[in-house]
């Protein structure tokens, strides 16, 4: 019941925010934005399962250091995020069993901070992962369901 | 003292002290290795490393000639899923054979058969006199078409003297949510699929392609089992559920990460036909010692349960993932471990940020049947150090318990594949 409502708000708010931020108009959103740290997200939402060290669960949850997934295609890695993921399919040669639940619950900004923080941790070192990415993964994602 | 004791064996080494110690107990030409294969146990006892399977190696049997059948979690590179070993007589092993198609977790010797399960299905493999399979390409299938999900897909079994087996249909979810462990996801109403997982199935040792319609659902509301083992002072038969996780995650308003690292309990039930466990509805809370309603149908993290569910033999500490469950009945160990139960906790994940926890072997008292005080580490230190172990980063993770024809503890590690055995030294 939550999540539409928590959805549609998020659609509300990010643009304008977005807007305050690249005209650097007011200083108190922008503050706000800041204080998106992809740590935080990561620690609350990927931690229980991916660990502390991104180094993940033997046969259960994947590792995030160096995989295909987090080096290689940003959308496939955005939807990993939006879309929960519990394929049958090897990640760099090994089988997890564990399933991750969707977290389309989180704003466009916390996933590109929470992405960029994998992609810059764990001992990977790739480019950001921007929130316009997101939001136009977000956008096309809708679309096929 | 034990590591002194040690130590002088070690110097002495070698043929003369077997040979010696042989002649004062049969078996005993055995000796623990050097540094007692990396283990912590109690006083009197060593430990050696019987082979490096370099595999998944889960549950295990250990022939009175010397056998050891260890099954796989996946096949391994010949494409073989359980593997023979042989013991020399200074307890050290070597491949002798394998066979099987099938990864799985149990394997079990009974009655001149030797069984075994795939993620959906039960075989079983005639053997002869001397504990060898006879047909190891052409086994009898005698249960097949279990549901088998990506999660708790593994089938353990448990054989009692009558001729049934119990097997464990673990349910593919954590708690059976409508979205599985998402936040905030509530539990599907009545949980259906509890008609075909989530439970205990018997079925006959004797018949063949037993499936759904030929089994008995024996006991439900067990999210899955990997240890199952049969009491035979009680004749009972006897689980650890694996408990659920995620409740900080699924439910961060209800529980802090310390609570959820916690909860709920690693629950040792003993079961009777027609027994609900409770599972996906309740959790066991073994700081309140109460049967909780779980958050997914409408539980706070104090409101009770439903008194109809069973309650636990014993609750352990959460997460730890009770892989093996073994009731000894050899002679070789003091008096106090006769018919208590060892169990193989594999170690935690689901604890984080908090330290993990497990990765050791347990002893439970028993007297009578029954769980009879308080259990107690009894082997440590397959991960290696309390920092891997508290990081989860684990060098090995104890999985089978077995019991040698001599009163030895074999325990497996599915993550090097190393295979101990745990042996009583003091005169
Ligand atoms: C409930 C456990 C769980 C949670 C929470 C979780 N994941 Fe996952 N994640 C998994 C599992 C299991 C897989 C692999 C599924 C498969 O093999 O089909 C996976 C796969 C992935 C992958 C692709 C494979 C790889 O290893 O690179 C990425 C990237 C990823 N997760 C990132 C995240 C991020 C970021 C978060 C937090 C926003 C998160 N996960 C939260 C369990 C979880």
């Amino acid at each position: 019941m939550k999540k539409p409502i928590l959805v549609i708000a998020c659609l509300f708010c990010c643009a304008p925010l977005l807007a305050q931020i690249k005209t650097k108009a007011k200083p108190k959103p922008a503050a706000r934005l800041a204080a998106v740290d992809g740590k935080g997200i990561y620690e609350k939402y990927c931690l229980t399962c991916h660990q502390g060290d991104g180094g993940g669960v033997p046969n259960m949850n994947p590792p995030l250091i160096k995989t295909s997934y987090v080096l290689g295609d940003k959308t496939r890695l955005i939807k990993v995020v939006l879309n929960g993921f519990s394929e049958n399919v090897d990640i760099d040669g090994e089988s997890y069993s564990n399933v991750m639940p969707s977290h389309d619950f989180l704003k466009d900004q916390e996933i590109a901070a929470v992405l960029t923080y994998v992609r810059k941790n764990f001992t990977n070192k790739a480019g950001p992962i921007t929130t316009a990415q997101v939001k136009a993964v977000r956008a096309t994602n809708k679309k096929k369901i | 003292m034990k590591n002194k004791f040690n130590k002088y064996l070690v110097l002495m080494a070698g043929f003369a002290v077997s040979v010696s110690l042989y002649a004062l107990k049969p078996g005993s030409e055995v000796v623990p290795d050097a540094d007692n294969a990396g283990l912590k146990l109690p006083d009197g006892f060593g430990a050696l490393k019987v082979a490096e399977t370099g595999a998944k190696a889960r549950h295990l049997v250990v022939t009175p000639q010397g056998d050891i059948y260890v099954k796989l979690a996946r096949p391994n590179k010949e494409g073989k899923g359980i593997l023979v070993l042989h013991e020399a007589s200074n307890g050290k092993a070597e491949l002798k054979s394998s066979f099987g198609t099938y990864g799985g977790t149990e394997v079990a010797l009974k009655g001149g058969y030797l069984y075994a399960s795939s993620n959906t299905e039960v075989f079983k493999y005639k053997v002869n006199d001397k504990n060898e399979v006879i047909n190891p390409d052409q086994p009898e299938k005698i249960v097949t078409g279990l549901k088998a999900g990506r999660q708790h897909e593994t089938k353990s079994f448990a054989l009692d003297n009558d001729g049934n087996i119990y097997v464990n249909i673990g349910a593919w979810f954590n708690s059976c949510q409508e979205k599985d462990r998402g936040l905030h996801s509530p539990g599907i109403p009545g949980c259906p699929i509890l008609d075909s997982m989530g439970g205990v199935w018997q079925f006959r040792t004797d018949k063949l392609n037993q499936s759904y319609g030929e089994g008995v659902r024996y006991a439900t509301g067990l999210r899955n089992m990997v240890g199952m083992e049969w009491n035979q002072q009680d004749n009972q038969l006897f689980v650890m559920q694996h408990g659920r996780d995620n409740l900080n995650s699924s439910w961060p308003e209800l529980y802090t990460t310390k609570q959820s690292a916690e909860l709920p309990a690693e629950c040792l039930y003993a079961l009777k036909k027609g027994d609900n466990a409770g599972w996906p509805f309740m959790y066991y809370d073994q700081i309140q010692h109460k049967k909780i309603e779980a958050p997914e149908y409408g539980g706070d993290g104090k409101k009770e349960a439903d008194a109809k569910y069973i309650d636990p033999a014993v609750a352990y500490p959460g997460h730890m993932a009770p892989n093996g469950l073994l009731f000894y009945t050899g002679n070789q160990f003091p008096t106090k471990y006769k018919n208590g139960a060892f169990i193989a906790f594999h170690g935690s994940w689901n604890r984080a940020p908090e330290p993990q926890a497990g990765y050791f072997v347990v002893f439970q008292p028993f007297k009578d049947g029954k769980p009879a005080g308080d259990w107690e580490v009894f082997a440590d230190g397959f991960s290696g150090s309390p920092e891997k172990t508290a990081a989860g980063r684990a060098d090995h993770r104890p999985c089978g318990l077995a019991q040698g024809a001599d009163g030895s503890l074999y325990v497996t590690d599915d993550s090097k594949g190393t295979i101990y055995r745990i042996i009583y030294t003091k005169k």
